[in-house]
């Protein structure tokens, strides 16, 4: 069976061209960049280039760029360092809609006696700048709303709240590991302090991300041990994991704008058909204000454990923000602050897509899904 | 990812005994949307009283459409006193075995089919739940009868065990104290912790506002946190202890008389045993 792989903001497959750039690094060029030998120095300069292409990726300068375990760790971070970096400040603010490593590290922080705000969304997801106007105030150390929604693809206005941020003098920071790759950046012209990115997200291995710090930021290092990364990540470098996120920011500078429209055709043919044939279906989300690549549809009095299983019966992999496929029992934190109902809430299906996908599993997914609906709603109580 | 057996898949994939049965002599039905599934049975019997067939219609993930599908098939040909024998413990064996934390889908076949026969008994063609006992889990409505069940037929011991076998515990978490105590009730550990708690300490105020705080923050917070709740203290006069509810909770119309319990409990518990909680009047 042949998979169809619609589940790109989940993990996106590594790229030919980043395996082949990484390789030499997993055998022959295995040196420490920190040795003082030539066959471990030596590895220092491809360290340099990478951080160049992702530097020209992001709008920045290579200097800002801080090596990650990935997103999580970039999020940890950016929050807990800049907080302990001014301990004057005592006030946190965020959305409800954030991805849990920003969600939760917040709420750690409140139960160590920080002040948290966590902004409310729309049904269309979004927030209102009205209201994070009037709470970034003196106290306020730092703002963190992430880029773009991991599960709705809604993008935030995110240059406008960075700039509301910076007049007020708090340190902005965005979860922009959905975004990467995806949306055209330019950090030198806008007002974000902190960026977080994740390799596995734009066709690099797992294990590699980026923080992103403005010059200036005040921010205390998470991780120490070593001098790596100027102090500011201590740990020897995930050498293979770096070239290979070079490359593949390398690879995405060239193809950004085939997301927006190749990608983006296909996901608006897949949601257009779709809304068509399923009956009782409903976009989540901001229509207009999306990422190319993701559209999250409901379907209406059936669940979403059971939608992804029949898909798969068919090789096609998405997911789901029902309460089921989470081990959890509410469904996802995003759908109920957008006020989705329970009706819609529990069958809520994610497909996201990428430059690898085509117009003929498009056709088979349009195919197959209306087949897979109806058979769940004969199952359903609640359809007459 | 869910490891669901052969037996759960194959039940899934090509579910027996799917649909509704017309003039049903018994109809039954448990869960709802809000809870993320819903199961709705009925059975027509035969001249001996025996259930000549049985149907069901499930919203649910795969676990709830194989435990309902296989118990069609354990129900049918029974009669009505054998089919109410039927436990969640036996529909789980019967498919193999399910994951931990679906074991409330089972649960939710046992409980229909018993709605159903209730249904039958009392005679009327109508759906009717029977709500026995009294409501401890307000988000996801389930009885302390409910509960009892669940721990002696399963011999569980923990709360998260019960949350996994019948959800009571798992929306906003402010059952958890009385869940806990009905497993002591029918473990029999009688709680003997006030003897060991007296020899009361002579805290000052500071000190026993920091106590407050800290069992708040570390003991109730996280409870309600589960479900976006959160809970600040306001204020403390003697052993008046003033708190506000907010998030969620601020909303649950029932806050106000299991939340303020479970918080005093944790209080009484952990700071000193003549605290009483209020909450802020807005």
């Amino acid at each position: 069976m042949k998979t169809i792989y619609f589940d790109n903001n989940a993990t996106t497959r590594v790229a030919d061209e980043v395996f082949e750039a990484m390789k030499p690094f997993l055998t022959d060029l295995y040196g420490n960049p920190s040795s003082m030998h030539t066959f471990g120095g030596q590895v220092e300069k491809y360290i340099r280039h990478s951080r160049e292409k992702i530097a020209e990726l992001l709008g920045c300068d290579s200097s800002e760029i801080i090596f990650t375990s990935g997103g999580t760790e970039s999020d940890n971070a950016a929050i807990k360092g800049v907080l302990d970096a001014m301990p004057e400040k005592k006030k946190i603010i965020t959305t409800r809609v954030e991805h849990p490593a920003v969600l939760a590290t917040c709420r750690q922080m409140q139960a160590a006696g920080y002040r948290l705000v966590e902004l409310g969304v729309d049904k269309d997801g979004q927030i209102d700048l009205e209201e994070l106007k009037s709470e970034v105030d003196d106290d306020t150390a730092i703002v963190t709303i992430m880029y773009a929604n991991n599960e709705t693809g809604v993008v935030f206005p995110i240059d406008k709240i960075a700039e509301i941020v910076k007049a007020k003098g708090a340190v902005f920071h965005t979860d922009a590991v959905q975004a990467v790759g995806k949306l055209a950046l330019n950090l030198d012209k806008s007002n974000i302090d902190l960026l977080s990115l994740s390799g596995h997200k734009l066709h690099a291995p797992k294990g590699i991300g980026v923080l992103y710090i403005r010059k200036g930021t005040r921010i205390s290092p998470f991780i120490v041990g070593g001098h790596q990364e100027k102090s500011r990540r201590a740990g020897t470098e995930n050498v293979a994991g770096i070239v290979a996120l070079g490359k593949a920011s390398e690879l995405a500078a060239k193809t950004i704008g085939r997301e927006n429209t190749k990608v983006k055709k296909l996901r608006d043919k897949l949601e257009n058909a779709i809304l068509k044939t399923c009956p009782a279906a409903l976009l989540n989300g901001d229509k207009i204000n999306r990422l190319p690549n993701t559209c999250n549809i409901s379907f209406e009095f059936i669940e979403g454990e059971s939608i992804l299983l029949l898909l798969y019966q068919f090789g096609i992999c998405a997911s789901s923000g029902s309460a089921c496929t989470s081990g959890s029992l509410e469904p996802s934190h995003v759908m109920r602050a957008m006020g989705v109902p329970f009706t819609a809430a529990h069958g809520s299906i994610r497909f996201s897509l990428s430059r690898y996908n085509t117009e003929d599993e498009v056709d088979f997914v349009i195919e197959k899904m209306p087949v897979i609906v109806n058979r769940l709603r004969e199952l359903s109580p609640f359809v007459k | 990812m869910w490891d669901y057996n052969p037996k759960v898949m194959e039940y899934f994939l090509h579910p027996r005994n799917a649909g509704e049965i017309e003039n049903p002599d018994g109809v039954g039905e448990e869960g709802s949307l809000a809870c993320g599934d819903a199961l709705k049975l009925t059975f027509k019997l035969d001249e001996n009283g025996r259930i000549a067939d049985v149907k069901f219609k499930t919203f649910g993930c795969a676990s709830a459409i194989a435990s309902a599908s296989i118990m069609t098939e354990m129900a049918k040909g029974l009669t009505i006193e054998e089919a109410e024998k039927i436990t969640n413990k036996d529909i789980v064996d019967k498919l193999g075995g399910l994951p931990e934390q679906k074991m409330h889908c089972s649960v939710m076949g046992m409980e229909a089919l018993q709605a159903a026969i209730a249904n039958y008994r009392s005679g009327k063609g109508l759906p009717q739940k029977k709500i026995e006992g009294k409501i401890v889990c307000t988000c996801f409505g389930v009885t302390d009868k409910e509960i009892e069940k669940v721990i002696v037929e399963n011999d569980l011991d923990t709360v998260e065990q019960v949350t996994n076998y019948c959800k009571a515990g798992g929306g906003c978490g402010s059952c958890r104290g009385e869940i806990e105590l009905i497993i002591e009730k029918i473990r029999g550990k009688k709680t003997k912790k006030d003897e060991s708690q007296t020899g009361p300490k002579k805290l000052t105020n500071l000190q026993k506002i920091q106590l407050i705080q800290r069992t708040i923050s570390e003991q109730i917070r996280p409870l309600l946190k589960a479900d976006g709740g959160d809970i600040d203290l306001i204020d403390v006069e003697g052993s008046k202890v003033i708190v506000a509810f907010r998030g969620m909770c601020s909303k649950c119309p029932t806050a106000e008389f299991t939340m303020k319990d479970v918080v005093e409990a944790r209080l009484k518990e952990f700071v000193s045993s003549d605290i009483v909680v209020e909450e802020q009047s807005e």
